[in-house]
């Protein structure tokens, strides 16, 4: 049956995807001109001076490259690069953190993350197809243009502008929101929820903000392509109401190619998640990030890569499960 | 509905677009402000370095913290440099980092786009497998770890190697479906059975279609190589002595600009950015306008 | 009875402002099978659209009056001030593309339903629908399905059943049969003409192709260059035509045992955007004089139920012995 087939195509796609994006990240360093070993040497060095002993420095390369795990052939690297992510989502011990592993502090702070970036993707995603809709069914209307002008001045400022912005006028200039959030530790309650709301408000109204613009001029788009349509011109003359025609005519169509444009541009959300989280100071995998980029915990680093790829492909998987959902002729071929 | 205007108006027209056409109506308000903030931008940038003989990321060059005023535009920053000619120089450094990296991923991409849509079969497949991998790794990440294997050491170009290496798959997955629909069309068909080889059939008959869709996927391309360039380095993990559009933000933040009233300096770079993505962002739609008028489909 | 005083239908474009249907004056009796011919642009599909009352910019009625000769529910006469509020209740449309005028992603049976004339029970609604299609030759399951599951000759069956459904008084069509292929065709206008002969409503079609209207109209309006130069029975059309534009279009058109080659019209129709003197039709006509050139032709009636614009309406039957002797090549007899 077309869908199954479909269904068996995607994930397939998405294993293969999964295993290329691993890959990448495993030879990834290897490529660089610098290694993380030689570097934490020379860190070494230069604090204890020339007082180390060969047989200490060599002891030291030895612990670090099964640390690394840079031990024996590039071919034995591999694979047990691969045992461990894939079947023990083990990425190997944090250095800075040492001994808590990479994946338990990943873990830790993924909820953040997730939390952060669910919320504000659907919310953008909704909104800003709403608003989209409006303008673009409308689309002579003076309300429509200057929709269409605010998501134009929207789309293209980058993330930290946004998050800047956010920072100079909720925080700075009239302060409501905190400039770095501050949570509440203990169990789940209501004021503790209250409390993460609070916090999670600037940072997510940046993500909001930055998704939204190219929300609303795609769905402009899509929404005054589709009304040219024949089959609306003729729900038209059927004498059904706007409401209707925006509805279940325009909107059940335009929001198709909408659904995949959001697979296509995942990775600049989840980016630009992480770098609104670092300049936040918010708790997620974005900060984790930077702060193991200035201790130099390379465990650390590549866990989160490997992470981030996977977040990625298999939020892009999920949408590809649910696009059948929403479009009959793949559902039915 | 205008069947009047189509018989005598559209009889006239070609079935493909001609370089030779005139132009019927002015460029459009976005192409025009568009093209107008670039040019600022743009020949600013390039052409005003050589009324200064300052090396603009010398610090301590003038007094610190001084107000806007006709000798010092935007005033001075806490590292005693001039604000106005950092940035100046900040925005031409962003520029060349930009499109620079922006020339190399477009190449990439048209190669592999371009190919993999009209050669098909298992090439194709490849190409697409490989093409939803790039799409799903963010780069930032990427971006970071480099970062950090270079010790700050980060050079301009390995920034540049790293966004063409993963950056290329968006257009190339654009331009993939664009060669898809046109190469059922009858003229591929005809040029296909008379003979012509595969890279003639696509420079000839392919490529003036679809490179108005490079065009602008170049510009937008632009906009996305400054963008992450200055992501980088706001959160400091970029090449921080050059002056580029995220460097003075960098610096600002970590002055505490705002809490020590600096405001100038953490506002002129928002606001030059916000300017100049305008400004890209503005050609590329006017120019997509422009286009599909002279299409005819506008 | 349908009356159309003096119709004069403007588009407003970047260019300029073009009658599209320039003063056409017919009356269009009940209980009947209306074809409107001509060539692409003389203005039919525009006719219909302003009969329908689908008008709204940039098409505009900037003259004339229609009246329908019903009343609403109100019980007042309509005209086109409030002939919106018919729609898919007294007066019903066939669209030109059927084959994509069904939303792609709904299925077809709330397709079927969504009119605002549909009455409050939809279940009890739904079931006379599924009695409904299955006399037009489609299984009941077929409203359950979506569209992309239909066939082309299916997806237009469901065309006809949704404007046909609730017993109009009057249908329009728009090419009801472009796009399909013979078999189909047919088949489809078989359909129309039962639907017709069953429902006693008046249909009202526009088609280029002369045989669509030889097989089922009973009678013809033909249009040229945005005005009515003909309207006569078909049979009438066909055999003794009064405009040597009718002419020209009824003799395209093959006959079987009749070899001869065809004879094309040659030229095109005036641009409407330039000023016009005299009949439209005179660069093209052979029968053309002075007087053609000069003086536009009124529509007037020369024999019973048979109207033409011609000054030399009398003429057309020996331009047609003419014609017919031109081409006698092989010598067939007629």
């Amino acid at each position: 049956m077309g869908l199954a087939r479909y269904i068996v195509q995607r994930f397939i796609t998405y294993l293969l995807v999964l295993y290329i994006g691993l890959t990448i990240t495993f030879f990834l360093p290897r490529f660089m001109p610098s290694n993380p070993i030689d570097n934490y040497i020379a860190q070494m060095q230069s604090r204890v001076g020339q007082t180390m002993t060969p047989a200490a420095m060599a002891n030291l390369r030895n612990s670090l490259e099964q640390l690394y795990g840079l031990k024996g052939s590039l071919w034995s690297q591999y694979l047990h690069y691969m045992g461990s992510v894939v079947l023990h989502f083990d990425f190997g011990p944090s250095f800075a953190n040492y001994p808590d592993s990479v994946a338990s502090l990943i873990f830790t702070a993924l909820p953040w993350t997730a939390g952060l970036l669910l919320t504000s993707t659907i919310i953008a995603w909704i909104l800003g197809n709403m608003v989209g809709l409006v303008a673009g069914y409308f689309n002579k209307s003076r309300t429509a243009s200057v929709l269409e002008f605010f998501g134009i001045v929207l789309y293209p400022i980058p993330y930290y502008i946004l998050a800047l912005v956010a920072i100079l006028i909720l925080a700075y200039y009239i302060p409501v929101f905190p400039l770095t959030p501050t949570f509440l530790p203990g169990a789940m309650t209501l004021q503790k929820f209250g409390n993460i709301l609070y916090n999670s408000f600037l940072p997510g109204l940046t993500l909001v903000l930055a998704a939204f613009g190219w929300n609303i001029l795609s769905m402009k788009t899509l929404a005054v392509a589709t009304k040219e349509e024949p089959f609306v011109t003729y729900a038209r003359m059927k004498g059904t109401s706007d409401w209707t025609r925006m509805t279940n005519y325009v909107f059940r169509n335009a929001m198709l190619p909408q659904v995949t444009g959001l697979v296509l541009s995942l990775a600049t959300i989840f980016s630009g998640a992480l770098l609104t989280e670092i300049l936040f100071s918010y708790p997620g995998v974005g900060l984790l990030m930077r702060t193991a980029a200035g201790s130099g915990d390379y465990n650390m680093l590549y866990g989160t890569i490997d992470l981030s790829i996977i977040a990625v492909a298999t939020a892009a998987f999920v949408l590809d499960l649910v696009y059948p959902l929403l479009d009959p002729r793949i559902r039915f071929r | 509905m205008l069947r009047i205007r189509s018989r005598t108006v559209a009889a006239q027209q070609p079935a493909r677009p001609s370089s030779r056409r005139r132009l019927r109506l002015p460029l459009n308000p976005r192409l025009i402000i568009g093209l107008a903030l670039l040019t600022i931008f743009v020949g600013g940038s390039f052409i005003l370095p050589f009324f200064t003989s300052v090396d603009p990321s010398a610090q301590g060059t003038y007094w610190k913290d001084l107000p806007m005023s006709t000798t010092h535009l935007l005033g001075t920053n806490s590292l005693g440099q001039d604000i106005f000619w950092f940035l100046v120089f900040a925005i031409r450094n962003s520029l060349l980092i930009g499109v620079s990296a922006s020339l190399g991923i477009t190449i990439i991409s048209c190669v592999l786009g371009l190919s993999a849509g009209y050669i098909g079969g298992w090439y194709e497949r490849i190409v697409v497998l490989l093409t939803d991998t790039f799409i799903c790794i963010p780069v930032l990440p990427i971006l970071i770890v480099m970062s950090a294997l270079m010790q700050g050491n980060t050079s301009f170009l390995m920034v540049s190697l790293i966004l063409m290496a993963f950056g290329w798959a968006w257009n190339a997955r654009t331009l993939r479906s664009m060669v898809l629909s046109l190469r059922e069309r009858e003229f591929i068909n005809t040029a296909r059975f008379s003979g012509a080889g595969t890279v003639a059939i696509i420079a000839r008959e392919i490529f003036p279609y679809v490179y108005a869709y490079m065009v602008i996927g170049f510009i937008n391309t632009i906009l996305y190589a400054i963008n992450t360039e200055a992501a980088l380095a706001v959160i400091g993990l970029s090449k921080l002595d050059v002056p580029t559009l995220g460097s003075i933000i960098f610096w600002a933040l970590n002055y505490n600009a705002l809490l020590t009233g600096e405001t100038v300096w953490i506002i002129a770079p928002i606001v030059a950015t916000v300017l100049l993505f305008l400004g890209l962002f503005l050609t590329s739609t006017g120019y997509n306008e422009y286009f599909a008028y002279r299409r005819g489909v506008a | 009875m349908i009356c159309l005083h003096n119709i004069v239908a403007t588009y407003t474009t970047r260019r300029g402002q073009v009658n599209a249907v320039d003063g056409v004056s017919v009356d269009i009796p009940d209980n009947m099978i209306l074809g409107i011919a001509g060539e692409s642009g003389c203005g039919k599909s525009t006719l219909i659209k302003v009969i329908y009352g689908d008008l709204g910019f940039p098409l505009a009625l900037t003259a004339g009056s229609i009246s329908y000769g019903f009343q609403n529910d109100g019980g007042q006469e309509v005209t086109l001030a409030n002939i919106q509020k018919e729609w898919f209740k007294r007066i019903s449309y066939i669209p030109q593309s059927s084959m994509s005028s069904l939303n792609p992603v709904v299925r077809i049976r709330d397709q079927f339903l969504d009119f605002p004339s549909v009455s409050r029970n939809k279940a009890e609604v739904l079931e006379r629908a599924r009695a409904f299609v299955q006399k037009l030759g489609l299984p009941p399951q077929a409203l359950d399905a979506y569209p992309h599951q239909l066939s082309g000759g299916m997806r237009q069956r469901v065309m006809v059943a949704i404007a046909t459904f609730f017993q109009p008084h009057i249908i329009f069509a728009d090419e009801p049969t472009t796009a399909l292929d013979v078999v189909v065709q047919k088949a489809i206008l078989l359909l129309l003409m039962n639907l017709q002969k069953e429902m006693k409503s008046t249909i009202i079609f526009v088609s280029h192709d002369m045989g669509v209207h030889y097989q089922i109209a009973d009678r013809m309006l033909i249009m040229y260059a945005a005005k009515a130069v003909e309207y006569a029975d078909t049979e009438e059309s066909f055999r003794r035509p009064l405009h040597p534009y009718t002419l020209m279009l009824t003799n395209a058109l093959p006959v079987i045992g009749d070899d001869r080659e065809r004879q094309g019209l040659p030229g095109q129709p005036p641009s409407l955007w330039e000023p016009m003197r005299g009949c439209r039709f005179a660069p093209r006509c052979p029968l053309a004089t002075d007087l053609c050139r000069t003086t536009e032709p009124p529509l007037l009636q020369h024999a019973a139920g048979h109207y033409a614009a011609c000054h030399h309406a009398d003429r057309v039957a020996e331009l047609k012995e003419s014609l017919a002797n031109a081409h006698d090549l092989i010598g067939v007899s007629r």
